[in-house]
């Protein structure tokens, strides 16, 4: 059953660029499968060889980092849950940023990892603060709505529905959805074109 | 908050109830699924003991993956093929219809369903694919969804969803000779920009769309999701109706009646309530092609690729991006560039009056040489008509490849791929780096007769010239 996410603490990994799209994140060649076991391996895999090893991804100061700060309209482009699954099998449990694309941003809560919204100022800074000390330990609250890195505090926003599903651990939807099958046919039986032949 | 609005009602009449996180418990009257977002949904199904609980309200194909030259099975590419038996193994199992390869009913998703009148005005619709949006040209709301949600889907005919803002975007007036529906949503969307659209769905109204035929406003609402809005739509009215009438799934004898008068009530209401209204002028419009690595990098044929001084802020550091990656300088006319490739397809445009268009530019004339050019079908329907008028014919003289139906190099999961640096041409969505199979690839977005006009000339060129 899935758990409340209240809090996500760890390193972090700035990844600076605004419209950074889902076919960046996980190229389309990889979505040639049936289960999304090993796509961490390949996230953001044209990017890195472009950048031949100084992708903030090879960066060897960010392994093993969870929390990902990026810029505006992160995750724009096609639905596919291989990007936001491939940044949680690579080891990311919460992004920050300016701004998330929508489909994206709905994937993220579907599995459980918050993407968290701050005004470029504080987006910045965090991006900073990382870059220059990546051993840093961050904290984005979604009780308090604040990122917090050493001294620094930032204000962070989500929408009130997907805070309280994770704070309350019922963001899988699934289980609450079947649970209603009953009214989900009471209202299947009204919409006229169900018996249409 | 909308008030009145054919989105408001739909949503309205598909509402089970409130979840606990304050979203809303929306029944899908129908669910599309394909080889790529589907065999995940699958599995989680499985793995939590779930069945599928209205199988009869979901239709499958297969599109993305399929060569579109030899498709003869099993498929040289052995993920290809692995992904297609686990669709054909899902689909049987749960007693899904599925418009497999040879059916003669294959092809693209967004293509398929409204061909065979699947998609119809006031429903919901769902598709793990973003370009689900296409399907609001009939006055349905829909969405593109992501694996977890399929499985949603699947598992309760039902999604989780906050309720969208609603802007109306209102073209009036006619469109000039060489300009297309294309034209119109690649403008909008150059104008709003990319995320311009987060959180609304929009409503494409005015005189230009009431003119429009529905292919045309499939075109529209098919990129609606590439300005940020998850669902683009239509009000439905006499042309949807007279394309739905005698289609495979369409409601027959007493029930079109019923149908009818039941899609004329879900329509907007003379005074709804709108978050935003934005108007555009269809003079206003010309032929438009992208530069960049964002849809919403769009310039007219005749103008010239933005200077960092003419970009908002926000715009620039993408550009900086842009201009290097598809090696375009700024000030340069787009008008001329050499091209590699021309595509003609995908579910954007590659419906029956998307390769008339391309046709009538292609007829008579040569792909210039060096040039590769291929024309796609969107649905193996297509293909018949196509041939059955002549078209194969007048683009394997000029010069094109004629295939069969898929998605093609619209996203390269294929062998159909950019090479190297290749620059195409592309009747498609997306320029995003990469995505026509390449990493180095490059891709202008334009109209397919737009593209045409380029496999002809060999560089981008403004077609108001051969019309
Ligand atoms: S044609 Fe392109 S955009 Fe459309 S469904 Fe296929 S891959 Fe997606």
């Amino acid at each position: 059953m899935p758990s409340e996410v209240k809090s996500v603490s760890g390193r972090a990994i700035p990844l600076v660029g605004n419209d950074i799209d889902t076919d960046r994140i996980i190229p389309a060649r990889f979505l040639r499968c049936v289960t999304f076991d090993g796509l961490g391996a390949h996230a953001f895999e044209d990017d890195r060889i472009a950048l031949k090893g100084q992708h903030a991804f090879d960066q060897p100061q960010y392994q093993g980092a969870n929390i990902l700060v990026v810029n505006r309209n992160f995750g724009c482009g096609s639905s596919r849950e291989h990007a936001p699954q491939a940044l949680a099998k690579w080891g990311i449990t919460a992004v920050v940023g300016e701004s998330f694309a929508e489909i994206f941003f709905g994937n993220c809560v579907a599995m459980g990892v918050p993407c968290m919204t701050a005004d470029s100022e504080t987006v910045k800074q965090l991006q900073d603060l990382i870059t220059v000390n990546p051993e840093i330990s961050v904290t984005v609250n979604l009780e308090t709505m604040e990122v917090q890195c050493n001294d620094f505090t930032g204000a962070v926003s989500i929408n009130e529905g997907a805070r309280n599903m994770f704070v309350s651990g019922s963001w899988d939807a699934c289980g609450q959805l079947v649970a209603q099958a009953e009214q989900v046919k009471a209202t299947a039986a009204k919409l006229p074109y169900i018996a249409w032949k | 908050m909308s008030k009145g609005t054919l989105f408001d009602k739909v949503w309205e009449l598909h509402t089970v109830g409130t979840l606990p996180s304050g979203q809303t418990q929306l029944f899908i009257g129908l669910h599309l699924i394909h080889e790529v977002t589907s065999p995940q949904a699958f599995a989680m199904l499985r793995e939590r003991g779930l069945k599928v609980l209205f199988p009869e309200r979901t239709v499958a194909t297969v599109d993305h993956i399929v060569p579109t030259d030899n498709q003869a099975r099993p498929f040289v590419d052995t993920l290809a093929e692995e992904m297609m038996q686990a669709l054909e193994h899902n689909a049987s199992y749960n007693n899904i219809t599925f418009y497999n390869i040879g059916s003669g009913n294959q092809g693209i998703v967004h293509v398929i369903a409204p061909e065979q009148g699947l998609t119809q005005p006031g429903m919901t619709i769902a598709c793990g694919d973003s370009h689900t949006s296409t399907h609001g040209a009939f006055g349905a709301i829909a969405f593109g969804i992501g694996t977890s949600q399929v499985r949603d889907v699947l598992a309760s005919q039902t999604l989780a969803l906050a309720k969208l803002k609603v802007r109306k975007i209102e073209v009036n007036g006619a469109l000039k000779p060489g300009v297309y529906a294309k034209d119109i949503i690649l403008h909008v969307i150059r104008t709003l920009g990319v995320k311009g659209g987060v959180g609304y769905a929009y409503e494409f109204a005015g005189t230009t769309f009431d003119a429009m035929n529905m292919e045309e406003r499939m075109t529209v609402c098919n990129m609606a999701i590439e300005g940020g809005a998850r669902c683009g739509y239509v009000n439905p009215d006499q042309v949807t109706y007279d394309y739905l009438k005698g289609r495979d799934f369409a409601p027959k004898s007493q029930d079109w009646d019923k149908a009818v008068a039941w899609w004329d009530s879900i329509k907007t209401d003379d005074n709804a309530e709108y978050d935003d209204v934005v108007v555009f002028k269809a003079e206003d419009i010309p032929p438009t092609v992208t530069w960049g690595i964002t849809p919403g990098q769009g310039i007219g044929v005749d103008q010239q690729v933005p200077t960092p001084e003419q970009l908002s802020e926000d715009d620039r550091v993408i550009a900086q991006e842009a201009y290097k990656y598809m090696d375009l300088a700024p000030g340069q006319s787009i008008e001329g560039t050499k091209i590699d490739v021309c595509f003609i397809g995908s579910c954007t445009n590659g419906r029956i009056s998307d390769l008339r268009e391309a046709a009538k530019i292609a007829k008579g004339r040569q792909v210039a040489s060096g040039i590769k050019a291929f024309v796609v079908p969107g649905s193996e329907r297509v293909k018949k008509q196509a041939e059955e008028e002549g078209l194969d014919k007048i683009f394997v003289e000029a010069g094109f490849e004629w295939r069969e139906a898929g998605c093609s190099m619209c996203l390269a999961m294929n062998p159909d791929k950019l090479e190297g640096r290749q620059i195409s041409a592309s009747s498609s969505n997306r320029n995003f780096k990469g995505r026509q199979g390449s990493a180095s690839g490059r891709t202008l977005l334009m109209s397919p007769a737009m593209v045409a006009a380029a496999a002809v000339k060999g560089q981008v060129f403004d077609v108001r010239e051969l019309v």
